[in-house]
């Protein structure tokens, strides 16, 4: 049986260890799949002027196709190329809820993801992406320093 | 057209003056600019506010006010019956996970809510209650709930026959669905109902949109930091308004966006503190309202008086009929057009049930209408047009008055308010109103550019004008977009109704798929 793993980019240097210590627990565990997930930082409960609004859909198909060519692409080709099967995953919304819902939706046995590199105050007052995905999680997690 | 070209005249002499200028001959300018600008939209401010013959009732209230109580009946209550529904809408119980990063709902009703929430419900409802007495607020919440199936209606439109084009921005409003819906009816005229709308719209961006904010923001700086001349005001907000839509500073635009809900709750907030601490007083400013709503309480114009500002007063605060949320509401991301008409019921219910009723509450209670302590009625000043107050204040300058004679330090937050109001008030309508030019005069930086410059030019115009004119020229405006909105809805309506009960009878037999509980 084959098992699945979802590794969530930031597109920083942290989301390239996690990607390496991902391609290493898949070799390890033999048949295993791997899912590259790029999460959008948005809500919608945000406010913008009606001009952002008359834009947002075009906004919306710009920022997946730059997360796609600058991020995963490039990552599921890695992996194909030393043998994975790999399959990657752009997606609006809150990281953390987004994180899971595509583990859940993908039956994954386990997130890797990299220590969050954003700071200051926002992270002080709602915590970062990293932990409220560690403490809702409804599988495995495991953060990548 | 010629008109405006004596304004912009007047304008250049105004802003060819040197700033060294003396503050009385600045004032002397500002007198000048209001001579102007009350003799050259006069006649048009006359027509829209002609009385129906024999009476003293401005037709243009009665149209509206016959209008959003035939949509009421038409589509059966729909603004109770789906109030339930409407709320889930926006709390995102039905929306496709999948469509993440689109407008929400919610978005929609924010933007849609703080182009509409500003100073009609601070500075227009002091309007109304010192005039009309605080018996205009019972006429301003029949309007309210009313007025929201108008509003249903419009945005129902603005979502169905909206324009997606293919770099995937979209466009809509009364101008596309009066244009497509009367083509698809096969009625004739849509195009030229379309192109008055536009230019009506136009006409409103400009006054109720932009010069009446100027005009009370600047009332509210010089109430608190002296007199001084109003096109100095002018001059500055068309400054920044210009660098963020000429410019294209967003910074400046989102960083308003979210700190205006704020200043709404806290406007909220405050009203609300101050009623409880008064809630002695609370029923007797309800008997306040009814009594006066019906009866007058010796009040200019007696309780006609008291019905015209109310109904005025929330037409122009929610703006239902008037067809502007129409372009707002209109690029909310749904497959159900009239999903969005649910959502922007809840607008007028907001806007005026809810804050508009809070302002009248605080004036009654707050007792800055002077009244006579042996008859229990208003007493009128001295020329018999609006109720004395104590200082002689109106406009936002008695909505600050009461609230700050309850918390002394409100005055200050209420005019930061009242000036982050105005200007997101103002983003608003430049949007709306460079939608209608470019539906009149076609898509293009140079078409777009001349539109954002007059806008920018109105808004020293505003400030310098006093209120009496500006507002008189804002209400015109705005109800003469109402005219020809409402006009059209009548012959679109059987649309919705066609939308409202498919809709419901899939709603019903659990057709319309939740995502969330």
């Amino acid at each position: 049986m084959t098992s699945t793993i979802v590794v969530g980019l930031d597109g920083h240097g942290s989301g390239e260890r996690a990607l390496a210590h991902a391609e290493h627990l898949a070799k390890l565990i033999g048949e295993c799949d791997l899912i590259v997930a790029y999460i959008v930082e948005w809500s919608p409960y945000s406010f913008q002027t009606p001009e952002e609004n008359a834009e947002r859909h075009k906004r919306r198909e710009e920022e997946i196709s730059t997360a796609k060519e600058r991020v995963v692409d490039s990552s599921i080709e890695k992996l194909i190329t030393s043998g994975l099967k790999a399959t990657g995953i752009v997606r609006h919304g809150d990281v953390a809820t987004a994180l899971n819902a595509i583990s859940e939706e993908n039956n994954a046995i386990q997130i890797v993801v990299g220590r969050s590199s954003e700071g200051g105050f926002a992270k002080r007052i709602f915590g970062s992406a990293t932990s409220n995905l560690v403490m809702s999680a409804s599988v495995p997690v495991t953060v990548v320093a | 057209m010629k008109n405006i070209q004596t304004l912009l005249l007047s304008l250049m002499t105004i802003v060819g003056f040197s700033g060294s200028a003396l503050a009385q001959e600045a004032m002397s300018l500002d007198q000048k600019v209001n001579e102007v600008f009350a003799a050259v939209t006069g006649p048009f401010v006359s027509l829209i506010f002609a009385p129906l013959p024999g009476t003293s009732f401005p037709w243009i209230v009665m149209w509206l006010v016959v209008a959003a109580t035939i949509f009421t009946f038409y589509f059966g209550f729909v603004q109770f019956r789906f109030f339930k529904h409407a709320i889930q809408l926006v709390k995102g119980d039905y929306s496709d996970p999948n469509d993440a990063g689109e407008v929400s709902h919610f978005q929609a009703l924010a933007t849609a809510l703080s182009g509409t929430v500003g100073l009609g419900n601070i500075a227009g409802v002091a309007v109304a209650v010192g005039i009309g007495g605080p018996g205009a607020t019972f006429w301003m919440i029949l309007a309210g709930l009313m007025g929201m199936a108008t509003k249903f209606t419009e945005c129902t439109l603005g979502v169905k026959y909206r324009n997606e084009y293919k770099d995937g921005t979209v466009s809509g409003g009364p101008m596309y669905y009066i244009s497509k819906g009367f083509d698809e009816l096969g009625l004739p005229g849509g195009k030229i109902l379309a192109v008055l709308f536009s230019v009506f719209c136009i006409l409103g961006a400009l006054g109720g949109g932009n010069m009446f904010q100027a005009n009370q923001a600047h009332a509210q700086i010089a109430g608190i930091v002296g007199d001084y001349p109003g096109w100095i005001t002018g001059i500055i907000f068309a400054a920044v308004v210009f660098a963020v839509i000429v410019g294209g500073i967003k910074s400046i635009a989102s960083v308003t966006e979210k700190v205006v809900p704020f200043m709404g709750l806290l406007y909220v907030g405050a009203a609300l503190i101050i009623l409880l601490v008064n809630f002695d007083k609370i029923g007797w400013a309800f008997g306040q309202i009814f009594d006066g709503a019906f009866t007058g309480l010796g009040v200019a114009g007696g309780f006609v008086g008291a019905l015209i500002q109310g109904f005025k007063r929330a037409a122009f605060s929610n703006e239902a009929g008037v067809g502007s949320a129409a372009i707002a509401h209109s690029a909310v991301k749904t497959s159900e057009p009239i999903t969005e008409g649910f959502v922007s019921l809840l607008e007028p219910f907001i806007d005026t049930v809810v804050i508009c009723t809070m302002t009248a509450l605080v004036i009654t209670i707050s007792g800055q209408l002077v009244m006579d302590p042996a008859t229990g009625q208003f007493l009128l000043n001295d020329a018999g047009t609006a109720i004395q107050t104590i200082g002689g204040v109106s406009g936002v300058a008695l909505t600050s008055a009461a609230f700050g004679s309850s918390i002394s330090w409100f005055p200050y937050v209420l005019a930061i308010a009242v000036i982050l109001f105005a200007f997101s008030t103002m983003i608003s309508w430049s949007y709306y109103g460079l939608k209608a030019w470019t539906y009149l005069f076609g898509e293009g930086k140079t078409s777009e550019l001349t539109f954002k410059i007059i806008f920018c030019v109105f808004i020293v115009i505003g400030a310098a004008a006093s209120l009496g004119p500006v507002i008189d020229f804002s209400d015109a405006a705005i109800f003469a977009m109402a005219v020809v909105n409402i006009f059209a809805l009548y012959f679109l309506m059987k649309i919705v109704k066609k939308e409202l009960h498919s809709y419901s009878s899939r709603l019903a037999a659990g057709a319309i798929k939740k995502f969330k509980n």
